[in-house]
């Protein structure tokens, strides 16, 4: 019905070990996410989905559109180029977001090299207003 | 042959990604707080476009297709401006 009856057996099995791959770190990083302790641990299990994860799948949705479709490989490559280039950058601003907040808060997590931020990186307000300096 | 090994592979692929669709649900709910639920919103958006894809494959359709590329990319969008607006209090300054 959809043309997977087509495929053979060659083909068929690097596409399934391509899935299976990208599907079980894509579930290893959920999981990981939910269980790791602190909000720094967190941000390292995602990124299980979006190196392999994405690569894996794209990879094996590549393998069978060109057979299927006869189709260019280029559109699953546009996906995997926009999750691998772009995550980072979203997670490098998360990261900088949440020490942000914890600098904030003076949280008590952190550790105390960190609850200083650069002098030239802070506003002199907020440096006589969150008490860090005389 | 082929096909048993093709409709296996992605059978089990959908489920394993439904189940990481769960995993961030269960993550958005618990919290606890505001930069973990954006990071878990950012790994439900790359679990569903995964699912997306999977799907399409199974199905032969390529509309799931484009809209997993539109995931991908307005996944981004969203996530940078949720970051920005948790690192300022305001996304446009």
């Amino acid at each position: 019905m959809s043309g997977l009856e087509t495929v053979p057996l060659w083909l068929s099995i690097p596409i399934a070990l391509f899935v299976i791959l990208g599907s079980n770190l894509t579930l290893i990083g959920a999981w990981g996410f939910l269980r790791l302790s602190s909000f720094y641990d967190r941000l390292h299990a995602p990124t299980l989905a979006t190196s392999w994860g994405t690569g894996g799948v794209t990879i094996a949705s590549a393998l069978l559109a060109s057979w299927l479709q006869d189709r260019s490989i280029l559109h699953e490559l546009i996906i995997g180029f926009a999750v691998i280039v772009t995550v980072p950058v979203t997670l490098m601003l998360l990261a900088r977001a949440s020490l942000h907040r914890d600098r904030m808060e003076r949280a008590a997590h952190l550790p105390p090299e960190l609850l200083l931020m650069h002098p030239s990186l802070e506003r002199p307000s907020e440096v006589a207003a969150s008490g860090l300096v005389e | 042959m082929s096909h048993t090994i093709l409709v296996w592979s992605l059978t089990y692929a959908q489920l394993a990604l439904a189940l990481a669709t769960c995993l961030a649900d269960i993550r958005i709910l618990k919290g606890p707080r505001a930069q973990d639920r954006v990071l878990a919103l950012d790994t439900l958006y790359i679990a569903v476009m995964l699912l997306f894809l999977v799907t399409g494959m199974r199905l032969g359709s390529i509309f799931l297709f484009e809209a997993a590329m539109v995931i991908a990319v307005m996944g981004f969008v969203a996530s940078i401006a949720l970051a920005k607006f948790l690192f300022r209090g305001e996304v446009i300054e």
